[in-house]
């Protein structure tokens, strides 16, 4: 009798098990990254971790694209992928919705379609992986600002140009999260537009010093922005007093990062995208997902992920480029 | 292939040289990989070329007449910011497009205009209206994209002829590809831009009005870019200030390659459209046979510097030739 109850237990143990395992991922699976642009170093970048994946789970794997970022330029490619016959195409969009119908017929035919960076009306794609949320995005730029200057000063924001859609976004998080009790020291004097101008930038920057002698922070959300605010700050007395944090790709920024200009600033990494974004594909092509919200995959050293709304994987938090870990990145 | 001596047959024998190329890419792409020689690929291939092809065909009779256009890529451009204006304020897309249509003949008619009334060459006036005209195209329109084509029309640019592999678009286009064929080779219009591109003082003197065919050839080059933006926004279902940028170099290249002298009076439509499918086959297969970019842009290149140095230098060496022989019977003298 005991034996049979340690039997049954043993069964409903391993039945159970087996209806938790997932179907493993295949080998061989044939995967092609298109991004919007190659010779692009964040595309380059993406592309070691997307590759770096594919070798994990043994796949065959490749990057093709244009030269220049036109959307009929990807067309011709997406064709050229579904006659290879192609497992899986993983897409950075240069047109949300030139790509569409292209995508469409190869989805027709079986091809797996992920899109990073850059999504495509979501009918295109089976599953878009995210660089970050815009939440993620405006909540760690606040925290990033209020660490370097001890939550307490009057701070400002460098933006793009006031009807820039996700700017707006990520300033309304950003003024949300400035009315938690931690950050009840700080105060946002000013919201300045950059234009997404090198030199528009750099004299706002110059303007805010000037408008606001207390200043304490910058935030500039905008590759632009903040490599042009670095610069002023960096010829100016304002060096190492005034923080200045953001959006920022590490070859911009490195100087200013060495030099003391700037302590940290954030982005996402493209190479932990390129390598979510082959994980996704992988489980597309063998059965694990199909895109819908709710379900999981593993995404190897990237752990447990799981879609949400509309067929999004996020990337999740941002990665903060300082003196300690600069060196490691190019683009 | 023989390297034909007489004049005459010297532009046949570069059509030949071209269709011997075009049956040699095929046999290349289909040794280089099995996908190539398929329905579905030669019908996407065709299918991408189909805009370089339309304003090649109206490139080929400017060049003949010895002028040239360069703003036919953002004449093309204008008109799909146009068109996606104009869907976008609710105008119904049948006079959308007739509205599209007709700012590209506006457009062209501005080039002729400008061409044969202050007697500016072509090269000037259009290097400054391709200029002009995209900056239009991003005034109308912005960095803004619109994409809510109905599927009707989009179907017409993406579309397959119904039981077949045929693209849509390539129906007009071997269709408008007939009709100038015949205009250029078979009628005293094409005979007299074959004369005005060889030698326009000489045209002039017998008589032909030759800035009133100059200001139509260059009204019609903007009438086709129109068409062929209407074909791309809806092949693409996207209208956007920089679409087909870049495009004229193709055309030009495709026109070059096809044995029109870029110093105006030789030329043949059979032969640009050779020309056309000879690039686009080459960079098809050496897509898919997975060479990289830079290798595919540089094919590209050499074959443009062959177009421009094949038909010279066979010209060049029947001179040589000629001379020589000339010499020879001097020396027997």
């Amino acid at each position: 009798m005991k034996h049979r109850t340690a039997l049954l237990a043993a069964l409903t143990l391993a039945l159970g098990a087996a209806a938790l395992a997932q179907p493993a991922l295949q080998k061989g699976i044939t995967i092609a990254f298109l991004p919007k642009q190659v010779n692009n170093p964040y595309f380059t970048t993406a592309w070691k971790g997307g590759q770096a994946a594919i070798k994990e789970f043994a796949g065959v794997g490749k990057q093709v694209g244009p030269s220049d970022a036109g959307a009929s330029s990807q067309v011709s490619y997406i064709n050229t992928l579904l006659a290879q016959r192609q497992k899986a195409i993983v897409v950075s969009a240069s047109d949300a919705n030139a790509l569409v119908p292209y995508l469409k017929r190869a989805m027709g035919q079986g091809v797996k379609v992920v899109t990073y960076d850059s999504d495509v009306a979501k009918d295109g794609r089976n599953v878009f992986v995210s660089q970050a949320s815009a939440d993620t995005i405006a909540r760690d730029e606040v925290k990033l600002l209020a660490k370097q200057i001890g939550n307490k000063g009057e701070i400002a924001i460098l933006s793009a140009t006031p009807n820039a859609t996700n700017q707006n976004a990520w300033i309304k998080v950003m003024r949300d999260e400035l009315t938690k009790p931690q950050y009840k020291d700080m105060k946002l004097v000013k919201i300045a537009y950059g234009n997404d101008d090198d030199q528009k930038s750099f004299t706002e920057m110059q303007g805010l010093m000037q408008a606001y002698p207390n200043l304490k922070g910058v935030i500039s959300p905008t590759t632009v922005g903040i490599s042009a605010a670095a610069r002023y700050l960096s010829g100016s007395p304002y060096k190492g007093k005034v923080a200045l944090t953001g959006l920022g790709t590490p070859n911009q920024m490195r100087e200013f990062v060495k030099n003391g200009t700037v302590q940290g600033f954030a982005l996402w990494n493209p190479e932990d995208l390129g390598y979510l974004a082959s994980y996704a594909a992988a489980a597309l092509v063998s059965g694990q997902i199909t895109g819908k919200e709710g379900e999981k995959f593993s995404a190897g050293k990237l752990g447990q992920r799981t879609i949400g709304k509309d067929g999004v994987v996020i990337l999740g938090p941002l990665t903060v480029f300082d003196k300690s870990n600069i060196d490691k990145f190019n683009f | 292939m023989s390297v034909p001596n007489r004049p005459k047959r010297s532009l046949l024998g570069w059509e030949a040289t071209i269709l011997a190329l075009v049956a040699l890419a095929l046999l290349l792409g289909s040794t280089l990989s099995d996908a190539f020689l398929t329905a579905a690929n030669l019908s996407n291939l065709s299918s991408n070329l189909v805009e370089i092809a339309l304003i090649a065909l109206t490139m080929t009779l400017i060049v003949i007449a010895a002028e040239i256009d360069l703003s036919v890529a953002s004449i093309a451009g204008m008109c799909s910011a146009l068109l996606g204006v104009l869907w976008a304020a609710h105008v119904p897309m049948p006079l959308a497009i007739v509205l599209t249509l007709g700012l590209g003949t506006l457009a062209g008619f501005f080039n002729g205009w400008l061409v044969t009334r202050l007697g500016l060459p072509s090269l000037a006036v259009t290097i400054g209206t391709l200029a002009l005209y995209r900056g239009l195209a991003y005034a109308l329109l912005g960095d803004r994209a619109v994409a809510d084509f109905p599927p009707f029309w989009t179907n017409l640019g993406f579309g397959l002829v119904p039981g077949t592999q045929i693209p849509i678009p390539i129906v007009a286009f071997v269709l408008l590809a007939a009709l100038t064929a015949v205009v250029l080779h078979a009628t005293p219009f094409g005979r007299s831009l074959y004369a005005i591109g060889s030698n326009e003082v000489a045209a002039r003197f017998a008589g032909l009005r030759v800035e009133r065919t100059k200001l139509l050839l260059f009204t019609l080059s903007g009438l086709m870019s129109a068409f062929a933006a209407v074909v791309y926004t809806f092949r693409f279902s996207s209208a956007r200030a920089d679409n087909a940028n870049g495009l004229e170099l193709s055309v030009i290249a495709a026109v070059l390659l096809g044995g029109v002298s870029i110093f105006g009076g030789r030329g043949s439509v059979i032969g640009v459209i050779a020309a056309v499918f000879l690039i686009g086959i080459i960079q098809n297969a050496l897509t898919l046979a997975d060479v990289p970019n830079e290798i595919l842009t540089i094919v590209t290149g050499l074959l443009l510097i062959l177009s421009v140095l094949g038909p010279n230098l066979s010209a060049q060496l029947k001179a040589a030739y000629g001379r020589r022989g000339r010499a020879a019977k001097g020396g027997a003298q």
